[in-house]
């Protein structure tokens, strides 16, 4: 089942999640902040707009520690690619029309939704929220059926 | 902000994005292959950072009265509103079509993943329009602005 279930090892995920949940720990024990992931796209657009939905408190007040977050998130990555990852970096074959369009739906659906895959999925259930759980159901069925369409209708 | 808690936010940030580095989820194959059923890894990063910062969240604000750097401990806070649902709904959607979430298209800028750059410029564009659509009232229902 372990080889069926997990192709190409399982470790490196475990490992992996880990560090991430060690990540999301060390933001919130020293400094008290919830970090998901997806709000920074929100509040950065406060440094350049004054549109009041982006001059809300919360995102003003939460702007500059997002960004910084966010900036570790680049350069955890780059460690990783500098340590252990492959020399011409990580690559796809997903075609821009889809990683734009993709990227497009996430963004909108992941704002009017309060969270993403780190905000409700990792964040939401480790705070025991009841709405990120449904949340988590919810966008796990419709990325399943999407995926799995695209896939037939031979796209990548 | 103390130089202490933006140390801590910035090193937080880079233990997660080595975490989603190694975990492969920087690659939106491995997440695709998640949601066609061919590789369950997705799974096992889910439990282990929910295990971690599930222990975090629930003992720190008991064992502490506050933050070691900080004010205080913020909360997760969350109405069940339709949004929530609509929005995840378009999340997936999203995310099946492309395999890219927002925290991997901003750990991709770090891996040299260029094409994600894509995704990063899509999830901008899409939490623009969000902006845009509550302050108009458009459908699906906004959530209330705050002043």
């Amino acid at each position: 089942m372990l080889s069926s279930w997990f192709p190409s090892g399982w470790a490196h995920y475990l490992i992996g999640g880990l560090c991430i949940g060690f990540g999301i720990a060390l933001l919130f024990v020293p400094t008290g902040r919830v970090g998901g992931m997806s709000t920074v796209f929100s509040s950065s657009w406060s440094f350049v707009s004054r549109r009041p939905f982006f001059r809300q408190t919360r995102l003003l007040q939460s702007r500059g520690w997002r960004l910084v977050f966010a900036g570790g998130l680049v350069l955890g990555a780059a460690g990783w690619w500098l340590a252990l990852g492959p020399p011409g970096g990580v690559r796809t074959a997903v075609p821009p029309w889809q990683l734009l369009l993709g990227g497009l739906i996430a963004g909108y659906g992941a704002r009017l939704s309060g969270g993403c895959t780190s905000g409700h999925g990792v964040c939401g259930l480790a705070s025991l929220q009841a709405p990120s759980l449904w949340a988590v159901l919810t966008f796990m069925a419709s990325a399943f059926v999407t995926a799995n369409l695209v896939w037939r209708v031979g796209a990548h | 902000m103390s130089l202490m808690s933006l140390l801590s936010m910035l090193v937080s940030g880079t233990l997660f994005g080595f975490g989603l580095a190694l975990s492969t989820m920087l690659s939106p194959e491995v997440i695709l292959s998640f949601l066609r059923f061919r590789d369950r890894g997705l799974m096992l990063v889910m439990s282990g950072a929910v295990s971690v910062s599930l222990l975090a969240y629930q003992f720190a604000p008991r064992l502490r009265r506050k933050p070691v750097f900080g004010v205080q401990f913020d909360r997760h806070r969350l109405e069940p509103t339709r949004q929530t649902v609509v929005g995840a709904a378009l999340f997936g959607v999203g995310w099946g079509l492309c395999g890219v979430c927002p925290g991997p298209a901003i750990a991709g800028l770090g891996v040299g993943n260029w094409p994600a750059l894509y995704s990063l410029a899509g999830l901008a564009a899409g939490a623009w329009l969000q902006g845009v659509a509550a302050e108009r009232g458009w459908w699906p229902i906004p959530r209330a602005v705050a002043p």
